[in-house]
């Protein structure tokens, strides 16, 4: 046996995405379990990471306060929509299954610090948080629910913004979000959109936009065109902290980046303040 | 246009109905992105008369790329918005080819606020690619300037008719296209995203833009049935950029209809029936 083939008996090493977790702003290895522990908050460079909705929902409303309302609003597929990996329905049917969600945002009735809520929280995870017509109808639904209930909305925002394969009618719950949040201001309800990582495209162009105060977790990703379509367009290598949290808070369109553990009780604070 | 020279009066409309069943989604998309196709200067020419273009946002800057101001549709009292691509080369730089900037979007709203407080109806012409990506436009809120048009033409208490004329460019036209009446030019495009962009993502080949825009279905006979649109305005054979007075002439007299309808209303009344009619989107009621 010549000493290159004495390598055959390699140990059984896990691949190393079940070990580590990568900070995708600043690249830093840590421990799965480090990551998590820390709230998916990277110990590094404090970049909020994305959290699982009902992760979210836990760390919000108060306990065992949340009720689920409009569960049964769902996608639609009026396109009868193919691409070239397929249809549409088979693909959002596995995400259902798969999740246990029925849509990309979670909407529900609770208290947070006492204060009564009408809570959305977006999941990333379901397609990509995008917008389709059944996430419109169901923050649509919200409003008027909260209308009628007077409570205050808040939003935890996470999206790439709509949803290709609905087509025509996922812009169309651009329109119909903005125009249930007009209502509820008229109202005389306050809306507080928490822009989450990463708030992109359609859903930044309509709800996420539209807070009495808009609010973030420290470098969400946050904007309206892609990065590689601007430096396309103009021929420019953009800053590094373009369209982060921090970047936008500077050009005045964020109120306050909140970090993840002060959030609940900000929120609580800011509802109390306007007596609700 | 096919090459017969003698086309009778009688034979036109038949001939165009062959053309539109043999007419992709992809066709039209060329159609409806001919540099020959009206623009706005040219819808407002032939639409409006004494008009009376108003500019700025009163913040930073008047954008070339969006149109507004004030006019008279036969005995209508109307202000006019409409994307700008540009008919010359120094035209098509100045506006960005109809990519309107924040600045534009905010000039749209200031004079619709003015239009309704004197109860002027409002008429939209929606033809751009989007609104423009660019650092500037991020930097003053392209995302917040788009999300506050919707938000603020949903409940304007004035009629608000929209034409898509060309390009429907997801939020970039969304933006001055939400209204009581919503009317499309027959070539004319209206997408949540360009053929191409989707044929990237989800083909992950651009090339593949005319299966997207199948998919995507983006043509007016497909959007009306969807019930994004009302009302499909017919263009002369062969599409609009063949015959500029008779494109307008269809458009003016659909508008006109519009504003008459719509002026029966009150001012609530007619806010709720908008409501009503983009609570509709996606059939759940």
């Amino acid at each position: 046996m010549s000493w290159f083939e004495a390598k055959t008996e390699k140990p059984q090493i896990p691949p190393a995405k079940a070990l580590w977790a990568i900070c995708p702003k600043c690249k830093s290895h840590f421990e799965k379990k480090v990551w998590k522990d820390n709230n998916c908050i990277c110990p590094k460079c404090n970049y909020h990471g994305r959290l699982a909705v009902r992760e979210r929902i836990a760390q919000v409303a108060d306990k065992d306060s949340f009720t689920e309302v409009f569960r049964e609003v769902s996608y639609s597929d009026h396109l009868n929509f193919h691409d070239a990996t397929g249809a549409y329905k088979p693909k959002v049917e596995a995400t259902i299954a798969k999740l246990g969600e029925t849509e990309s945002v979670v909407m529900g009735t609770c208290t947070i610090e006492s204060h009564p809520v009408m809570l959305g929280v977006m999941d990333f995870s379901f397609m990509g948080g995008s917008l389709g017509t059944g996430t419109g109808e169901r923050i649509a639904r919200a409003c008027e629910q909260a209308i009628a209930e007077k409570r205050p909305l808040i939003i935890f925002c996470a999206s790439g913004g709509a949803r290709m394969h609905e087509g025509i009618l996922s812009l169309m719950q651009m329109t119909k979000t903005s125009a249930a949040i007009g209502r509820l201001k008229d109202a005389g309800l306050p809306y507080i959109a928490v822009c989450t990582d990463p708030t992109t495209g359609g859903v930044s162009a309509s709800f996420a936009m539209l807070g009495d105060i808009n609010v973030t977790e420290p470098k969400a990703l946050i904007g309206f065109a892609g990065r590689r379509v601007i430096e396309n367009t103009i021929r420019q290598k953009l800053p590094a902290d373009f369209q982060t949290a921090e970047y936008l808070e500077k050009h005045g369109f964020i109120d306050k980046i909140v970090e993840r553990k002060d959030m609940k009780h900000f929120l609580a604070k800011m509802l109390g303040f306007w007596g609700f | 246009m096919t090459t017969k020279k003698t086309v009778t009066k009688k034979a036109a409309p038949a001939k165009k109905a062959a053309a539109k069943k043999t007419m992709t989604a992809w066709d039209k998309v060329q159609i409806a992105r001919d540099a020959k196709r009206p623009h706005v200067y040219d819808f407002i020419a032939n639409v409006c008369s004494d008009f009376e273009e108003l500019h700025g946002d009163r913040l930073v800057n008047d954008d070339r790329g969006l149109v507004a101001g004030f006019g008279m549709i036969d005995d209508e009292k109307v202000l006019i918005l409409g994307h700008n691509k540009g008919a010359t080369v120094e035209e098509n730089m100045a506006s960005n080819f109809g990519m309107a900037n924040p600045d534009g979007y905010r000039k749209a709203m200031r004079l619709a606020k003015l239009a309704e407080r004197f109860h002027n109806p409002i008429v939209t012409f929606v033809d751009t690619p989007g609104a423009y990506p660019g650092k500037e436009a991020e930097e003053r809120g392209q995302a917040e300037a788009i999300a506050k048009s919707l938000e603020f033409f949903s409940g304007l208490k004035t009629p608000v008719v929209v034409v898509i004329t060309g390009e429907g460019g997801s939020g970039g036209a969304l933006a001055i296209a939400v209204g009581d009446k919503i009317l499309m030019m027959e070539n004319a495009v209206y997408s949540v995203i360009s053929p191409e962009g989707c044929a990237g993502i989800l083909w992950r080949d651009g090339k593949m833009a005319p299966a997207a825009a199948e998919a995507l279905k983006i043509t007016a006979d497909e959007l009306i049935k969807l019930g994004a649109i009302d009302e499909i305005v017919p263009e002369p054979a062969g599409g609009a950029h063949k015959n500029h007075k008779v494109a307008c002439a269809n458009v003016k007299k659909a508008v006109l209809k519009a504003i008459k309808d719509l002026k029966k209303l009150t001012p609530d009344e007619l806010v709720e029936a908008r409501y009503a009619k983009i609570r509709s989107y996606g059939n759940f009621y």
